[in-house]
């Protein structure tokens, strides 16, 4: 297996939608490769930074004062 | 003790679906609930798009009013988060083209870029590299990372990957074919990753640093 057909590959090895038999391909290259042994960490750590972060917080008062008003006009029946 | 099974081979209804018929049958709390329980990630999706808090904040607000008008409209096969983030999503978009004096902006545009499709930072990560910086330090950092992806992008990683929607139910919600969004999510993640190996990175030790001088 090559490093480009292995980054194509790269999601479904995240997603955890490979096969038993890809999987062990997958895993012999990774034995032998560096290069794509830190890219899949990396990026495996790129979407747990992201998902265990909260970048666009909504702050508390903002968030009652928004759900007010949308439940005020829903109650006029918009 | 009896419990009540599903039959083989039928889909439990998502929760949702009986709180939209609440709602049709004029209990607007249903609706306080619905609201309630996805209002933060429709404001993520909306400053992902307009990346404006101000312009995030109508967005919230009028979509959820849109989807109460429309809840008619709304067809059982589809879940109640897909139909709404697709409601979002075109506010969103109404909003940006606003802004940049009627410009199109489109989610499905596709991006030919080859940035980070070619892996070209290799160096590893320090071990838990995020404890580097403080929370406001983190969190700018990451804004500033995703800011600089196609819209296309940050909104196709966001469902996925921050969200955990199925690459079916993203693909829905933005009205795009599901190899398009596969495309998006690879793209996404591997410039996202190429992005944050600059603050990420290990730092060399000084030994390593002088050699390469």
């Amino acid at each position: 297996m090559t490093c480009t057909e292995f980054l194509a590959l790269l999601d479904d090895l995240i997603d955890d939608s490979v096969t038993t038999e890809m999987r062990a391909d997958l895993q012999q290259h990774l034995r032998g490769c560096e290069h794509c042994e830190v890219t899949l960490s990396t990026t495996r750590k790129t979407i747990e930074i992201y998902r265990s972060n909260e970048i666009y917080d909504m702050p508390a008062g903002v968030r009652e004062r928004l759900h007010a008003a949308i439940m005020a006009r829903c109650k006029k029946g918009c | 003790m009896s419990t009540i099974q599903p039959i083989a081979g039928e889909l439990e209804p998502h929760p949702d679906v009986a709180l939209v018929d609440r709602v049709r049958g004029g209990d607007v709390s249903a609706y306080d609930t619905l609201v309630r329980k996805y209002d933060r990630q429709i404001f993520r999706i909306a400053q992902h798009i307009t990346q404006n808090r101000e312009d995030a904040e109508d967005v919230m607000q009028d979509a959820f009013l849109k989807a109460y008008e429309k809840l008619d409209q709304f067809q059982g096969n589809s879940k109640f988060y897909t139909w709404l983030v697709r409601i979002a999503v075109n506010e969103s978009l109404m909003r940006l083209r606003k802004r940049r004096t009627g410009k199109m902006v489109s989610i499905d545009e596709d991006i030919e870029t080859d940035e980070g499709s070619v892996p070209r930072d290799l160096a590893d990560w320090a071990p838990d590299p995020e404890q580097n910086y403080n929370q406001s330090e983190l969190a700018e950092i990451l804004r500033k990372t995703i800011q600089g992806l196609p819209p296309g992008f940050k909104v196709v990683f966001e469902l996925r990957d921050v969200q955990g929607l199925s690459t079916e139910d993203t693909a829905e919600a933005l009205g795009l074919s599901i190899p398009a969004v596969k495309s998006r999510l690879l793209r996404a993640r591997l410039q996202l990753r190429e992005r944050l190996s600059r603050y990420f990175r290990k730092k060399k030790a000084p030994a390593e640093a002088r050699n390469e001088k």
